[in-house]
C-alpha cells in the first residue's frame, strides 16, 4: 500500500464482494431450488429464499434418484457418488504411485533408453482423449474394459504431470542422503521407501488435490465407457439429466445431485488449500 | 540437471518404467497412431472392410460447411473465455492485491470453482438461465429480452460462454495474484516517490511484468476453451441449436459416436492433434524465453 485511498479501499472490498456474491450465486439457486416441490418452483422466478423440502429432496436424490419417463433407471446418487469416489481415489493414487516409480528411476539411475521413456510420458502431454477417441474406446471394447471400473480408471492413470512434478522434487533431494544410505547398506528400494516417499510427503499430498479433482471432475470418458448405469459417476448423470425431456418435474431432486456432485471436490480444494495451491502453481513450472 | 550420485542395476529401472510405460504405449501411442491411420481410411456402408482413401477424409472436412462452423464457433468460443476471464480475474487479482486485510479471505472465497465439474458449472448456470423458473431468464425477460437459449444461437453461445468463464476464474485469479505478489514493492514505492499515480505505476510497472504470467494465462485458456469445456456444451446445449455452439472437441465426439462417420472423425482428431502440438510448443518456447528473462 503507497497511499492511504480509504474510498478506493471501500471499493476493492465492494468489488471483491459482488464477485464472490456472484460467484456463488448459481450455487445458492441449486440448493434453494432442492428446498422447495416441483409446485413451489413452478413460478416465474422461482423463490429466493429456502423452502422446507431440502431434506426430503436430498434423500430423495440420495437413494431413489430422479424419476423421469424420458431416462430409463433412474440411478440413486449415493451409488453415482459411491462411483465418482472409487473413480477419482484410484486415479489419483494410480498415477502418483506410477509417477513415483518412473521419476524414482529417471532420476537416480543411468540405463539406455532413459531419455527415450522420459519423452515418451512427455509426449503423452499431447494426446488428450478428445485426439484419440475412438481408437481408445476401441481399445478399451477390445480389452473386454467397456462398464467395468478398470476400464473407467486404468486409461487415465499415466500422468506426465504427476512425473515431472517428482523428478523436479527429487532433483532438490541431497545426494548426500544416498551415499548415507547407501553406505548403511540399503538398496535402492529400501532407499525409495524410507527416505524418498517419506520425504515427498507434501509433493504426494499437492498431487493427490488436484488429481482427485481431475478424476472426480471427468465427462468425456466415463460417456464413452458406462453406457450400464451401475457405472456412472455422478458428474455424467447431472449432464444427462439435464437435458432430459421431462427434467422440468424433477429440478428440485437434480439440484440437490448437481449439489451433491460438488460438494466434495470442493469440500478438498477448500480443506487442502495450501497443497492445492502449491500443486497448482508447481505442476505449471 | 542430472544426479552425482546413482544407483547401480541392470533390470530394477526397467521395470520401475514398466507400469507408466505399458499404460502410454496401449492408451496412448497406439491409439493415437490409430487415428491417424483411419484419417486416411474409409469404411464401407457395412462396417465390414475400410479401404485407402488418402487425404479424401480431409479433403471433405475442410468442404464441409458444418466443419467451418465449427471453427468459427471454437474460435469465437475461445476468444470470448480466455479475454472475460482474464480481464475478470486480473481485475478482481489487482482489487484484492491493493488491500491490507482480507487478501487471503477474498483468496479462498473465490478459488473453490476450480473444483467444480465443467458438466455441473453448465447445469447450474443452465438453470440460472433455465426459461421458466431461471433467475436470470426472468430478469432477461423483465427487461424485454426473448430469452429462450433452447432456440437461439447467440444466447446459447452466451450461457456457454458464462459457465465456462465462471469456471476458470479462480485459476487465472489465482496465478495473477501470486504473479503480483512477486514484484518488488519497492519498485512501486519509487514510482510512487517520482510522483506516479495508481493507473501510471498500474501501466508503466506492473503490467508489464505481469506479462509472462498473462501470456502462460492466455495459452492456458486457449486450451481450456478448446479441450476442456467438453462438458460445459453437452451438458448445456449439446452443441446446438442447430450447431451454433458445436466446439471442435464436441464435433469430433459427435460425428464419431453418435453419427459413426470414423474416417471423418479420425480426420478431425489429427486436425486437433496438430492444434494441441501447436499450443504445447508455443508454451514451452515461452517457458524457455521465462528462464532467460
Amino acid at each position: 500500500m503507497i497511499e492511504r485511498r480509504p474510498i478506493a479501499d471501500m471499493i476493492g472490498h465492494l468489488i471483491l464482494l459482488a464477485a464472490i456474491f456472484i460467484v456463488a450465486f448459481p450455487i445458492y439457486l441449486a440448493v434453494i431450488a432442492a428446498s422447495h416441490t416441483i409446485e413451489g418452483l413452478s413460478q416465474a422466478p422461482m423463490p429466493l429464499l429456502p423452502g422446507a423440502e431440502l431434506l426430503t429432496n436430498t434423500a430423495k436424490a440420495l437413494f431413489d434418484g430422479p424419476q423421469m419417463v424420458g431416462v430409463s433407471g433412474a440411478t440413486p446418487a449415493i451409488v453415482l457418488l459411491g462411483n465418482s469416489m472409487i473413480m477419482a481415489i484410484s486415479i489419483a493414487v494410480g498415477k502418483i504411485v506410477i509417477s513415483l516409480l518412473s521419476a524414482f528411476a529417471i532420476v537416480y539411475f543411468r540405463f539406455p533408453l532413459r531419455n527415450f521413456f522420459f519423452w515418451m510420458i512427455f509426449i503423452t502431454l499431447m494426446l488428450p482423449v478428445e485426439v484419440r477417441i475412438i481408437p481408445t474406446y476401441k481399445i478399451v471394447a477390445d480389452l473386454g474394459l467397456l462398464d467395468t471400473y478398470t476400464g473407467l480408471v486404468l486409461p487415465l492413470i499415466a500422468s506426465a504431470t504427476a512425473t515431472f512434478l517428482f523428478r523436479q522434487f527429487f532433483m532438490t533431494v541431497p545426494d548426500e542422503l544416498v551415499e548415507a544410505a547407501r553406505i548403511d547398506g540399503a538398496g535402492p528400494m529400501r532407499f525409495f521407501w524410507d527416505v524418498l516417499v517419506p520425504l515427498s510427503r507434501t509433493s504426494i499430498a499437492a498431487m493427490f488435490v488436484i488429481q482427485f479433482i481431475y478424476g472426480w471432475n471427468q465427462y468425456l470418458w466415463p460417456l464413452l465407457i458406462a453406457s450400464d448405469y451401475q457405472y456412472q459417476t455422478i458428474v455424467l448423470a447431472i449432464g444427462r439429466l439435464i437435458r432430459a425431456p421431462d427434467a422440468f418435474y424433477e429440478w428440485p431432486v437434480i439440484m440437490g445431485m448437481a449439489v451433491l456432485a460438488l460438494l466434495p471436490p470442493v469440500a478438498v480444494v477448500l480443506l487442502m488449500q495450501r497443497w492445492f495451491v502449491k500443486g497448482l502453481v508447481e505442476t505449471e513450472k | 540437471m542430472e544426479k552425482r550420485v546413482v544407483f547401480q542395476n541392470r533390470f530394477l529401472p526397467y521395470l520401475l518404467v514398466a507400469p507408466q510405460i505399458a499404460i502410454t504405449l496401449v492408451f496412448f501411442f497406439w491409439p493415437a497412431s490409430q487415428a491417424v491411420v483411419q484419417s486416411v481410411l474409409r469404411e464401407d456402408a457395412f462396417g465390414t472392410t475400410s479401404y485407402f482413401v488418402g487425404l479424401e477424409n480431409f479433403q471433405l472436412l475442410f468442404e464441409d460447411e458444418y466443419y467451418a462452423n465449427s471453427f468459427k464457433v471454437t474460435a469465437l468460443f475461445s476468444t470470448l473465455v480466455a479475454v472475460l476471464g482474464l480481464s475478470i480475474s486480473l481485475l478482481l487479482a489487482v482489487t484484492a492485491d491493493r488491500l491490507i486485510r482480507g487478501t487471503m479471505v477474498y483468496k479462498t472465497l473465490l478459488i473453490w470453482p476450480y473444483a467444480v465439474a465443467p458438466a455441473v458449472a453448465g447445469a447450474l448456470w443452465g438453470f440460472v438461465f433455465l426459461p421458466g423458473p431461471g433467475v436470470f431468464a426472468w430478469l432477461l425477460g423483465q427487461m424485454g429480452v426473448n430469452w429462450n437459449f433452447h432456440l437461439n444461437g447467440n444466447q446459447a453461445m452466451f450461457v456457454i460462454v458464462v459457465a465456462a468463464t465462471w469456471k476458470q476464474i479462480s485459476y487465472n485469479f489465482l496465478f495473477f495474484l501470486a504473479g503480483l505478489q512477486a514484484i518488488p514493492k519497492s519498485l512501486i514505492e519509487a514510482a510512487a516517490i517520482d510522483g506516479a499515480g495508481p493507473f501510471r505505476r498500474f501501466w508503466t510497472i506492473v503490467f508489464p511484468l505481469l506479462s509472462p504470467t498473462l501470456f502462460f494465462l492466455i495459452v492456458v485458456n486457449v486450451v481450456y476453451a478448446f479441450f476442456e469445456t467438453f462438458g460445459v456444451v453437452h451438458s448445456l446445449t449439446r452443441g446446438g441449436p442447430a450447431k451454433s455452439t458445436e466446439i471442435l472437441v464436441y464435433k469430433v465426439w459427435y460425428d464419431g459416436f453418435e453419427a459413426q462417420d470414423l474416417g471423418g472423425s479420425a480426420a478431425q482428431s489429427v486436425i486437433l492433434m496438430a492444434i494441441v502440438i501447436g499450443l504445447t510448443v508455443v508454451q514451452f518456447r515461452y517457458i524457455e524465453r521465462k528462464v532467460h528473462y
